[in-house]
């Protein structure tokens, strides 16, 4: 039986990372802003000159959603 | 007001790059982009320069029109200790600021805020916050000052909004994490402790031998301690105040039986005798602390404390020595010279110095119209000047100016959650004596085996502790204010659904809450002009600068004549000239009608017509209610008190008297102390009062009454402080909204009576002593999760009656 007790330990030390994973995440504002990293990550890094007559239609639909977001 | 968008639009539709406002004409341009003024095509240049045109790629005309724009004047921004107020945190090297931004609305803002850096090297790093409307900036203090940088944000058109307030909205933010931790571990505590308690559920044979049960209750005992010490202890920190008030809070049985289950856990485990109910315990404080989570919903971008200072500018402009420069508002002394621009407000009691004054006072007293000012009068504090600029000279200071002095009110001072009130209170202070006297019989029943008796004692404790009871108000409540939410009816927290659902009188304002702002409309009364006439009135109201002027000048669409001669404008009393041959006078009625009797005059706002000589009728200015108030009054007549109190005249109380009938009391020329009043006296007659207003004027009786909610055409908009915010087009649900928030106080008391009937299955056993962990670990769930998925489906179910979902 005593490997359970081995197991134990195991599952418990990850347990308890994932318990301290969250506590830090928590701790460097990752659930502050629940809503504008979603958008963020849409950006890209530098869009260029050619592509800027291509309006990106997705994105202006992304601009209606972010303006119902923006009370709630 | 009345608003000059009259512009026909021509066949081909022209729309600003920048901000996509219609243009006048396409002269304003760079290349094939149009602008609707210059402050648009700077900003655009701005970008262009910097290669930061991603902008208008992201989202179609992103900008903010800078039309109406002002240039401001951010010197005060030099002042040290403004400076240190308004930064977060500085090294002498770095300093971190946080703007609100009221402007942001698409990716495209989010996009702009954070490439700052790209305009200005000083900026270090920005990053914005879209749903609390929120940029935060870091920048090196030698390179740029805090002045450039407010001046760069408001020369791309995100002018921050400055005010020394927004401090306090961290404090919740550290508090939700508090809360977030403490589930965290509770969570983490409650899922290991199941886990290692499983074999005693199945009763597994071999188990209860071996030596494993005695480390897996250890374990579990060293996996209870931070749940006990850390996430469960704001409850017993809540009992204790609670009873050092002498109130049986909630909190008090919660607290005991949480103490119990622990306690009773910890002999067993360690007396080897039994499993313990930490598991249970662990459960109960996880879901106490989710259902507070629930309760929490707030509002991140609106503010439900503001106070007068986030109305009034942070700084003025003020004339010193012949020179103009800024000084905080806070520093105003007696006798400081400030130069007022339009539509800038009036910070403090002042006299007109300079130049022509039209004070709207819509916000202090509610009147709508512009009042008109010559040198020498007296313009209270919260006037805003609407036309050119004038001087004004202070006679008293800030804090002692007429408007301010009600926020010195008591009102203001008292804290508005009060424990006693809420109904789950109540409940648990006759909760909690009954359980201790069916407790304390069950072991004098048992007593002369004090084991049974200790097991009894404990169980009924135990199994007792209102888990689902203290579950119900937040879950009920809190989805209440979601379902507001949706409907735009923004409540600051959930205590004020249940004060809703307590209302015996409403109390309306009049401007602004019944009425609708921005459409005040002009009407002739007298006999109808000719096309001829018209043509008189408009070229004569089309010289003055008056505002109401503007709205006679809208009202007719014929067109003008150059032959005006002979044209004069008299301040406060009217205008007159010769057009066509004929002698036009418009203005009141003394100035139109010299042999009018000065007892009788008419203080209404109505703008006399004379053509030579000859009195022709006269230009009311009438509000115009909103849609549907009729039958929204008539609806909200049959079950509650209504009243109404006005800071304008009575010159609309026969219209009034329509929609509320002759018998409901109406209140003319409020003064903002006086409304306060009035819901004072109604409240000493043990009246439940809802305020519904809109204005810094409503302020005082908006924080004395019982729910106070402020109507606004955006939430976002500034309003004052309240419970709640009303979008006005969601004005005509007001009546389901006060029933829905009767429902919810009955959806309350019937999870009540489910929890009652939980709690007197387990204390049929406790009472025998004979309560298993078993029972116990199934129990206190299932009646916390089913009192849960009641509350939130009848919930929704009424809504959707009701029409709110």
């Amino acid at each position: 039986m005593s490997v359970i007790l081995i197991l134990i330990g195991f599952s418990l030390s990850v347990a308890i990372l994932f318990l301290v994973l969250y506590l830090w995440a928590v701790r460097s504002g990752q659930y502050d802003d629940k809503y504008t990293p979603s958008v963020r990550i849409l950006f890209d890094d530098e869009i260029k000159e050619e592509q800027e007559d291509d309006k990106s239609t997705n994105q202006t639909t992304n601009s209606k959603n972010l303006k119902q977001n923006s009370i709630n | 007001m009345i608003q000059i968008d009259k512009y026909m639009s021509t066949e081909v539709e022209l729309k600003c790059y920048h901000c996509g406002e219609e243009c006048e004409s396409d002269d304003i341009r760079i290349d094939d982009k149009i602008f609707c003024c210059n402050g648009c095509k700077t900003v655009y240049e701005i970008l262009d320069q910097n290669n930061l045109c991603t902008y208008y790629s992201l989202d179609e005309t992103p900008g903010i029109t800078k039309k109406k724009e002002i240039k401001r004047n951010y010197d005060f921004l030099d002042d040290p200790q403004l400076k240190e107020e308004l930064i977060d945190f500085t090294d002498g090297t770095t300093t971190k600021v946080t703007f609100s931004i009221p402007q942001m609305h698409c990716s495209s803002c989010i996009w702009i805020l954070e490439n700052l850096f790209k305009l200005n090297p000083g900026i270090k790093f920005s990053r914005a916050d879209f749903l609390k409307k929120i940029v935060t900036i870091q920048f090196a203090e030698k390179e740029i000052s805090l002045k450039e940088v407010v001046e760069l944000l408001d020369a791309i058109g995100y002018e921050p909004d400055l005010n020394l307030e927004g401090k306090q909205k961290e404090k919740s933010t550290s508090h939700n994490k508090k809360l977030a931790y403490k589930i965290g571990i509770a969570g983490f505590a409650f899922g290991n402790i199941m886990l290692f308690s499983f074999p005693e559920y199945l009763h597994v044979e071999s188990f209860s031998q071996d030596s494993m049960k005695e480390i897996f209750g250890y374990l579990n005992i060293v996996f209870s301690l931070p749940v006990f010490f850390y996430s469960a202890s704001e409850y017993f920190i809540s009992a204790y105040k609670g009873l050092k008030k002498k109130i049986v809070n909630i909190d008090v049985p919660v607290s005991i039986g949480i103490i119990v289950l622990f306690f009773r856990s910890l002999i067993e485990i360690l007396s080897q005798t039994g499993p313990g109910y930490l598991d249970s315990m662990t459960a109960l404080v996880f879901f106490l602390l989710v259902g507070r989570i629930f309760q929490n919903k707030t509002y991140d971008a609106l503010n439900f404390e503001r106070n007068y200072k986030s109305y009034f500018p942070i700084a003025v402009t003020i004339r010193k020595n012949g020179k103009e420069t800024t000084k905080p508002v806070g520093k105003l002394k007696v006798r400081d010279r400030i130069i007022i621009k339009n539509n800038e407000l009036v910070p403090a009691d002042s006299v007109l110095i300079n130049g022509r004054g039209f004070i709207d006072y819509g916000f202090v007293t509610g009147e709508s119209n512009p009042v008109e000012k010559v040198n020498g009068d007296l313009i209270y504090a919260g006037g805003k000047q609407v036309g050119g600029a004038i001087e004004v000279e202070t006679i008293k200071e800030v804090s002692q100016s007429y408007l301010t002095q009600l926020w010195n009110n008591e009102a203001f001072s008292k804290k508005y959650h009060s424990d006693i009130n809420s109904m789950v209170n109540v409940v648990s202070k006759y909760f909690t004596f009954v359980i201790l006297s069916i407790a304390t019989i069950a072991g004098i029943y048992w007593w002369p085996e004090s084991s049974i008796a200790f097991n009894a004692i404990t169980a009924v404790l135990i199994i007792a502790c209102p888990c689902a009871l203290a579950l119900s108000t937040p879950f009920t409540l809190g989805n209440s204010l979601r379902i507001y939410g949706k409907n735009k009816f923004y409540l600051k927290n959930t205590d004020v659904v249940e004060a809703m659902s307590e209302i015996t009188d409403i109390v309306f304002d009049k401007t602004g809450t019944l009425t609708e702002t921005g459409s005040a409309s002009v009407k002739f009364m007298g006999e109808p002009l000719t096309e001829d006439e018209k043509v008189l009135v408009k070229t004569l109201v089309r010289n003055s600068a008056h505002p109401l002027s503007n709205g006679i000048n809208e009202l007719f669409d014929v067109p003008v004549t150059e032959n005006v001669t002979d044209f004069k404008e008299i301040p406060a009393k009217g205008i007159e000239a010769i057009i066509n041959g004929r002698r036009v006078k418009i203005g009141s009625q003394m100035f139109v009608n010299h042999f009018a009797d000065e007892n009788k005059i008419d203080l209404s706002t109505k703008v006399y017509l004379a053509i030579d000589n000859e009195i022709r009728g006269y230009f009311a200015i009438k509000n115009a209610y909103r849609k549907n108030l009729s039958e929204i009054i008539g609806s909200l007549k049959k079950e509650y008190n209504l009243y109404l109190l006005s800071g304008d005249n009575d010159s609309e109380k026969p219209e009034l008297q329509k929609f509320f009938g002759e018998d409901t009391v109406m209140k003319f020329r409020q003064t903002p102390q006086e409304k306060l009043d009035f819901v004072k006296s109604l409240q000493e007659k043990n009246r439940k009062v809802l305020m519904i207003g809109d204005g810094l004027n409503d302020a005082g009786a908006l924080k004395q009454s019982d729910v106070g909610i402020s109507v606004s055409e955006n939430a976002n908009n500034f309003s004052p402080a309240c419970d709640g915010i009303l979008e006005s087009s969601s004005f005509k649900k007001l009546h389901e909204f006060i029933n829905f928030a009767k429902t919810s106080k009955r959806i309350i008391i019937a999870s009540f009576i489910i929890s009652f009937v939980y709690n007197v299955v387990g204390i049929y056993f406790a009472v025998q002593g004979t309560l298993s962990p078993v029972i116990a670990a199934i129990l206190m769930p299932l009646s916390s999760i089913s009192v849960v998925v009641f509350t939130t489906v009848t919930t929704n179910l009424f809504a959707k009656k009701k029409r709110l979902l």
